[in-house]
C-alpha cells in the first residue's frame, strides 16, 4: 500500500496529453544520449591518451566481443578498468542520487529550495562518515563510512522537518534558515574532527569537503550502486504520491495518502539518497536544487515524470561537470564540489529571489 | 509463527480487503457523517484549554444540503475539520457510513467524503486540469478509473472552469482558484461533500452557480455540508440550517424554523431582521442598519 506505483498510467494528462507525452520522450532521450556520450567522453580523458572508439572496443572486449580497437597505450586498458570506468560510474550514480534526493526533498517540503545540500542533510551524513574515518583509523571498510553518512543523514533529515515545519506546511524562510544552522553546526563538528583527526585521516576529510570522484574504486561504486537503485527506485513508487501533497498535507490527506507513512518513508530515502551522494565524494551541493528544477521547466511538475529524469538528468550533469573539472585546467583535478558551487550558487540565489517576488514577499 | 504474527498479519490481510470493497451508494435519507457528543479542546499557547466544541451532535443524510453558520470562532471550520477527521476529538465520536472514523483507512475515507477547505495553495506549477484531476487520485487502479477522463471534464465544465483548464494553478485569481479547488472535489465522486466557505472569494453569480451545483449534487443523492456566512444564501439553499453559537449548536432545523430574528439577534449580538421578498415570498435575512 506504501506506494504501488502508477508510473504507467496517464491520469492526469490527457487532452494536451500526447504533446507532454511526446515531449517526455524526447527529453528522456536526449538526456539517456547525453549520458551515453559523455560517460564515453569522460572515460576516454586522461593522462594516458585513448579514444572514445578505445573506451567503447575495451568494454566490448571485456564482455566477450572482438568489436572495435583496444586503447594502443599499453598502459590504456588497465587504466580505464582501474582508475576511469569506477569515476565515471561513480559520477553517474552519485549525481543520479543528489538529483533525486533534492526532487524528493521538494516534494516532501512542496517547496522548490530544499535541497540536500542547502538543507544540511549532505553536511550531517558527512559529519557521520568523518567520525568514522577519525575515530576508526586507517582500516575503516567502504560499508562502515556509508553506514555512519546513513546515520547522519537520517538523524538530521529528521531534524530538519521537524524543526522547520509549523502547522503542517514549511516556510521557505524557516527551511534556508534551519539549514544555516545545521550547516553550521555540522561545519563546527567537521572543524573538530579535523582537530582531533591523524594527518592521514585529515588529508580524506579535507579532500572530502571540496567534493570529488577522484580516488573512486570498485568497492566505493559497490556501495553507491546498492544506495542509488533502491533510493530511485523508492521515490518512483511514491511519485504519485508526492503530487497529491502539492495541495498541503490535509487535503493530500483528505485525498487518501497515509501523509506521515509517506513522510517517514521518503526521509528514510532521502538518508539512503543523501549517503549515496556523499559517502566516498564528500559534499557536492546544488545538483539536487538545479537539475530538478531544470526538469520541472521542461516537462512540468508531475513527480512520475520528475523523479526518474532528475535522475537521468543528474548523472549528466555531474558527468559534465567532472568532465569540466578533470580538463579545464591543464594537468590538474579541480574539486568537484568547488565547480558545482561556483555554479549552484548564483542559481540558488536566483531562484531565492524569484520565489521570493513571486510569493510577494516571505512565505 | 506467534499469535501476534498471525493477528497482524490477519489483520493486515483485512486491511486489503477492505480497501478494494468499493463504497456503495447510500440510500436517499441514509445518514452518511454523523457526530456523537463531540468535543475538541484547544491548547492555545499561553491562554487556558478552550472548548472549541462543546458536546455537538450533528449529522447529515444522503440527498440533503445542511448549512454551517454562525459568528466568527462559533466553530463552524472546527466541526468541519473534526468531521473530515482532521482533528482527534477529546470526547465523542465521528461515523461515516456507520463505522467509527478511527475504523476507515484514509483512502476508504477519501472514497466516501471529499474535502474542499478554505485556502487553496498549490506547491507546485501544476495546470488547473492536473489539479483536479488529482481527485481522482482514490480511485486509482479500480474499475471507477476508466471513468476518469470524462469525470475530470464535467467536473471542469461544472465548475465552470474549462477554459482555465491548461493554465498553471498559481496563476490563477482567488475566484479562480475557489473553482478549481471545487472542481477537484466534485470530480473525486463521494457521496459526502463537506465544503468549507465555498463561496469566500466569489462574485455574486458564481457563489449563486456554488451553491446550486451542491444543491444538484444532493439531488443526485449526494449528502453536503456546507460552512457558510452569507445567511440569505443559507435560507436559499439548506434543506437544514446549523447555527453554532459558542461552541454548541444553538438551533438545527429547516431554515423556516431556526432562522429567525430573535435567535440571530442573540447569537451574532447584532440585531438581525427576517423577512420575506415581497414578490417571491423567498426567505431574506438583513442586519438591522441605521
Amino acid at each position: 500500500m506504501s506506494g504501488a506505483g502508477t508510473t504507467d498510467r496517464p491520469t492526469l494528462t490527457s487532452a494536451p496529453g500526447t504533446r507532454v507525452r511526446s515531449r517526455t520522450v524526447a527529453a528522456f532521450a536526449v538526456a539517456v544520449l547525453a549520458l551515453v556520450v559523455l560517460a564515453a567522453a569522460s572515460a576516454a580523458i586522461g593522462q594516458v591518451p585513448t579514444t572514445p572508439a578505445e573506451v567503447a572496443g575495451s568494454v566490448l572486449h571485456r564482455v566477450g566481443l572482438d568489436w572495435g580497437p583496444m586503447p594502443a597505450h599499453p598502459s590504456g586498458d588497465i587504466t580505464l578498468w582501474e582508475v576511469r570506468f569506477p569515476r565515471v560510474l561513480l559520477a553517474i550514480l552519485v549525481g543520479a542520487a543528489l538529483a533525486t534526493a533534492g526532487a524528493l526533498l521538494q516534494g516532501v517540503f512542496a517547496n522548490p529550495l530544499a535541497e540536500p545540500g542547502v538543507i544540511g542533510v549532505s553536511s550531517g551524513a558527512a559529519v557521520g562518515a568523518g567520525a568514522v574515518i577519525v575515530f576508526g583509523g586507517a582500516f575503516v571498510a567502504a560499508w562502515s563510512v556509508a553506514a555512519a553518512a546513513f546515520a547522519g543523514g537520517l538523524a538530521t533529515t529528521v531534524l530538519v522537518y521537524t524543526l522547520a515545519r509549523a502547522n503542517g506546511r514549511t516556510e521557505v524562510v524557516t527551511l534556508v534558515l534551519t539549514g544555516v544552522a545545521i550547516n553550521a553546526f555540522a561545519g563546527g563538528l567537521i572543524a573538530f574532527l579535523l582537530f582531533v583527526a591523524s594527518p592521514a585521516a585529515r588529508d580524506q576529510i579535507v579532500f572530502w569537503q571540496l567534493g570529488s570522484l577522484n580516488g573512486a574504486t570498485w568497492d566505493a561504486v559497490g556501495v553507491v550502486a546498492a544506495l542509488t537503485v533502491a533510493g530511485v527506485a523508492g521515490a518512483a513508487a511514491v511519485a504519485s504520491k508526492l503530487d497529491l501533497l502539492a495541495l498541503g498535507e490535509s487535503a493530500a490527506r483528505h485525498l487518501g495518502v497515509d501523509v506521515e507513512k509517506l513522510r517517514r518513508g521518503v526521509i528514510v530515502l532521502v538518508a539512503v539518497l543523501a549517503t549515496a551522494g556523499v559517502a566516498f565524494t564528500g559534499i557536492i551541493m546544488f545538483i539536487g536544487l538545479i537539475v530538478p528544477h531544470v526538469v520541472r521547466m521542461i516537462v512540468g511538475p508531475g513527480h512520475r515524470v520528475l523523479i526518474p529524469l532528475s535522475a537521468v538528468v543528474g548523472a549528466v550533469v555531474l558527468l559534465a561537470a567532472d568532465v569540466g573539472a578533470r580538463s579545464l585546467v591543464d594537468n590538474a583535478d579541480l574539486p568537484l564540489g568547488m565547480l558545482t558551487s561556483l555554479v549552484g550558487g548564483p542559481f540558488f540565489f536566483w531562484l531565492l529571489r524569484r520565489t521570493r517576488a513571486r510569493a510577494g514577499g516571505w512565505g | 509463527m506467534t499469535t501476534t504474527d498471525t493477528s497482524s498479519l490477519r489483520r493486515r490481510l483485512a486491511a486489503l480487503t477492505r480497501t478494494s470493497e468499493l463504497p456503495a451508494t447510500p440510500e436517499p435519507g441514509q445518514v452518511t457523517l454523523r457526530a456523537v457528543g463531540l468535543t475538541v479542546i484547544r491548547h492555545g499557547g499561553s491562554g487556558p484549554a478552550r472548548r472549541v466544541l462543546d458536546r455537538v451532535g450533528f449529522q447529515v443524510a444522503a440527498g440533503e444540503i445542511v448549512a454551517l453558520v454562525g459568528p466568527n470562532g462559533a466553530g463552524k471550520s472546527t466541526l468541519l475539520a473534526a468531521l473530515a477527521g482532521e482533528l482527534t476529538p477529546a470526547e465523542g465520536r465521528v461515523e461515516l457510513d456507520g463505522r467509527a472514523l478511527t475504523h476507515w483507512t484514509p483512502l476508504d475515507m477519501a472514497r466516501r467524503r471529499a474535502v474542499l477547505p478554505q485556502s487553496h495553495t498549490v506547491g507546485f506549477p501544476f495546470t488547473a486540469r492536473e489539479v483536479v484531476a488529482m481527485g481522482r487520485a482514490p480511485w486509482a487502479r479500480t474499475p471507477r478509473d476508466l471513468d476518469d477522463d470524462r469525470v475530470v471534464e464535467q467536473s471542469l465544465a461544472a465548475a465552470d472552469v474549462t477554459h482555465l483548464a491548461h493554465r498553471s494553478f498559481p496563476t490563477l485569481s482567488g475566484g479562480e482558484r475557489a473553482r478549481v479547488a471545487l472542481a477537484r472535489v466534485l470530480a473525486q465522486q463521494t457521496s459526502t461533500l463537506l465544503l468549507d466557505e465555498p463561496t469566500a472569494a466569489l462574485d455574486l453569480g458564481h457563489q449563486e452557480q456554488v451553491l446550486r451545483l451542491a444543491a444538484a449534487r444532493a439531488g443526485e443523492g449526494a449528502a453536503v455540508v456546507v460552512v457558510l456566512h452569507d445567511l440569505g444564501i443559507a435560507a436559499a439553499y439548506a434543506d437544514r440550517v446549523a447555527v453554532l453559537e459558542a461552541g454548541r449548536v444553538a438551533a438545527d432545523g429547516p431554515p423556516r424554523e431556526v432562522l429567525t430574528g430573535e435567535l440571530l439577534s442573540r447569537v451574532y449580538q447584532h440585531p438581525v431582521e427576517v423577512f420575506d421578498h415581497p414578490v417571491t415570498g423567498a426567505q431574506l435575512v438583513l442586519p438591522a442598519r441605521g
